[in-house]
């Protein structure tokens, strides 16, 4: 499991206020930790609230790379700002994200193929996201066609099927797991699966939204998911996963299988 | 036809075994000998036995070969590692158990100080499969070969912190056992770390099976750690060890076959252990010797 540390994001009050105040130690530390954490990579997102979003990114970016050797998910909507993090990465970057409008497929894919990035796709357009997975997987098929458009190895391509939070959209779920399923018939090689976990609880109330993370992602493990953005300090979701995964044969087993998985 | 070529994320580590003459084992970054897939850094090395008393139960067409140095250790690795071309001596300190000789600690660090003057080749030391005597007496040796960086065994699950202990304060590698069991190895691996000692400095044996004796348990078991290892686990990333000559010439066929059948055995047996993965082969007729690195000679060559 390719796990991107969901941390560094704007949204969150700490970090909102630690890219206000150019505050990199704050910054550094929460990168340190998820990698403590075993992050494979880092989400990097400005947030809404910074007024020079461009500015923000790149002054993350390299705040980030001072204190660690990472691959960094370069996580924005905004074009300049995309190109203005990924051009500063120093290993290939992720891009978080495209999806299945023409234009933004040209313009990211046209940025992937530039900097070598993996590229995350949404599985929605303009008009929203599919209610159900075969509109999922007819997105994620456009996306497949234009990355070999492009010239891109699909398995560089992570489809994200979009979970909604449970609490508004229930029926979803199942949607999901079916979509990650199943955009493994897309192409050979297969394009990867990913998911952005904790929007599956979010508005779920604070007690519940740990368990219902956890157990999410235990049936998307089991569904075949590739990748996923999640909390890697959640020290309980992290035991799940790595459980989920021993289920699935992807680790062999030891009474200390938590531990090795953490010593690797 | 395009071959294809299987690109594995990790590598073996590199165990470096012996002071005045080091050789390294492991490194491996794909499976063993196949042209592609893995540059293998360091050849398997083939080490000989050296007992610390006269092996009774040996055939007379193996004992032949090392005549009177059977009687002093001294001698006969002199011999293994000047005559018959060994890359490591193996000092297997049978004497110490209960229901043998039972010889004391100081009698057996003799004998390691002994060879150790008389080679320069790396020593592997084992005890004698009595776990309480063998804790006692490898305590004993692997503090006065402090510095030596020799290959300690044999560590179970059930028996591993002594050695380990004695291991990492003498600053020697350790040989971690787990019956055919890739579960019970990966824990012990674990264990062994548990106490601060470095995950390089361990080789892996799965006990080892002679052709027709289990053979095939062991092969599959030592190709499926090798996979584990170089697809990632770090756990399970260590070179291995196979005590292939006391089990092919522990068999009936080798004992009571014709001459040459015994020296056949142990080179089918090593032969196939090589394409396993193992590294380091412990192995007991000159003739398997030569023969084996021959092999392994053929087998690098080719890349």
């Amino acid at each position: 499991m390719f796990i991107i540390g969901e941390r560094i994001n704007g949204m969150f009050k700490d970090v909102a206020k630690a890219i206000k105040e150019k505050d990199k130690a704050a910054i550094q530390s929460l990168a340190k930790k998820q990698i403590e954490c075993k992050a494979n990579a880092l989400d990097v997102n400005v947030g809404p609230a910074s007024s020079n979003p461009r500015e923000a990114m790149e002054w993350l970016v390299k705040t980030i790379q001072e204190a660690a050797d990472i691959t960094l998910a370069i996580d924005t909507t905004k074009q300049d700002v995309m190109e203005a993090g990924l051009s500063l990465c120093k290993s290939k970057p992720i891009i978080n994200s495209v999806n299945a409008n023409e234009e933004k497929m040209k313009a990211l894919f046209g940025l992937a193929k530039k900097y070598k990035a993996s590229i995350i796709g949404l599985t929605m357009d303009k008009a929203g996201i599919p209610k159900d997975s075969e509109g999922r997987l007819e997105l994620a098929m456009k996306m497949v066609a234009s990355c070999m458009e492009h010239g891109i190895d699909v398995s560089r391509l992570y489809l994200d099927a979009v979970i909604l939070p449970v609490n508004v959209a229930q029926p979803h779920a199942k949607e999901v797991l079916k979509t990650i399923r199943d955009s493994k018939m897309l192409s050979d090689p297969a394009p990867k699966t990913v998911l952005g976990l904790s929007n599956v609880s979010q508005g779920s109330q604070a007690q519940y939204k740990s368990l219902i993370n956890r157990t999410f992602l235990s049936m998307a493990i089991a569904s075949g998911l590739d990748a996923a953005i999640l909390d890697v300090t959640d020290k309980e979701l992290m035991d799940s996963l790595i459980t989920a995964e021993l289920l699935m044969d992807k680790q062999l087993y030891c009474d200390s299988y938590l531990d090795a998985y953490r010593k690797k | 036809m395009e071959r294809l070529i299987e690109k594995w994320q990790d590598k073996i580590s590199e165990v470096t075994i012996g002071a005045k003459k080091p050789v390294k084992i492991g490194g491996e970054t794909g499976i063993f000998f196949i042209d592609g897939e893995d540059k293998c850094p360091n050849p398997p090395k083939v080490a000989m036995e050296v007992w610390d008393m006269e092996p009774e139960a040996w055939p007379e067409t193996l004992k032949a070969n090392f005549g009177k140095a059977l009687k002093t250790p001294g001698e006969w690795a002199k011999m293994c590692a000047e005559k018959f071309g060994a890359d490591i001596i193996c000092l297997r300190l049978a004497s110490i158990h209960p229901d043998s000789k039972n010889t004391s600690s100081q009698d057996a660090g003799k004998v390691l100080e002994e060879i150790l003057g008389a080679v320069s080749i790396p020593l592997i030391v084992i005890g004698s499969g009595s776990p309480e005597k063998d804790n006692d007496v490898l305590l004993h040796c692997a503090n006065i070969s402090k510095g030596q960086n020799c290959l300690f065994g044999i560590a179970t699950q059930n028996n591993y912190k002594t050695l380990t202990a004695a291991c990492v304060s003498n600053g020697h590698s350790i040989i971690s056992e787990a019956p055919i069991d890739i579960n019970i190895a990966k824990q012990l691996n674990i264990l062994i770390c548990d106490m601060q000692f470095p995950a390089d400095k361990i080789v892996i044996h799965h006990a080892t099976g002679a052709l027709g004796y289990g053979l095939e348990y062991t092969y599959s078991i030592m190709e499926r750690t090798r996979l584990a290892g170089i697809s990632g686990d770090k756990m399970l990333s260590m070179p291995m060890i196979s005590f292939v000559g006391q089990e092919a010439w522990r068999t009936k066929e080798a004992k009571t076959g014709a001459k040459d059948t015994g020296i056949m055995w142990e080179i089918t047996s090593a032969t196939a252990y090589l394409n396993s993965g193992a590294d380091i082969l412990v192995l007991n007729h000159p003739k398997a010797v030569s023969e084996t690195k021959k092999t392994i000679n053929n087998f690098t060559l080719r890349q």
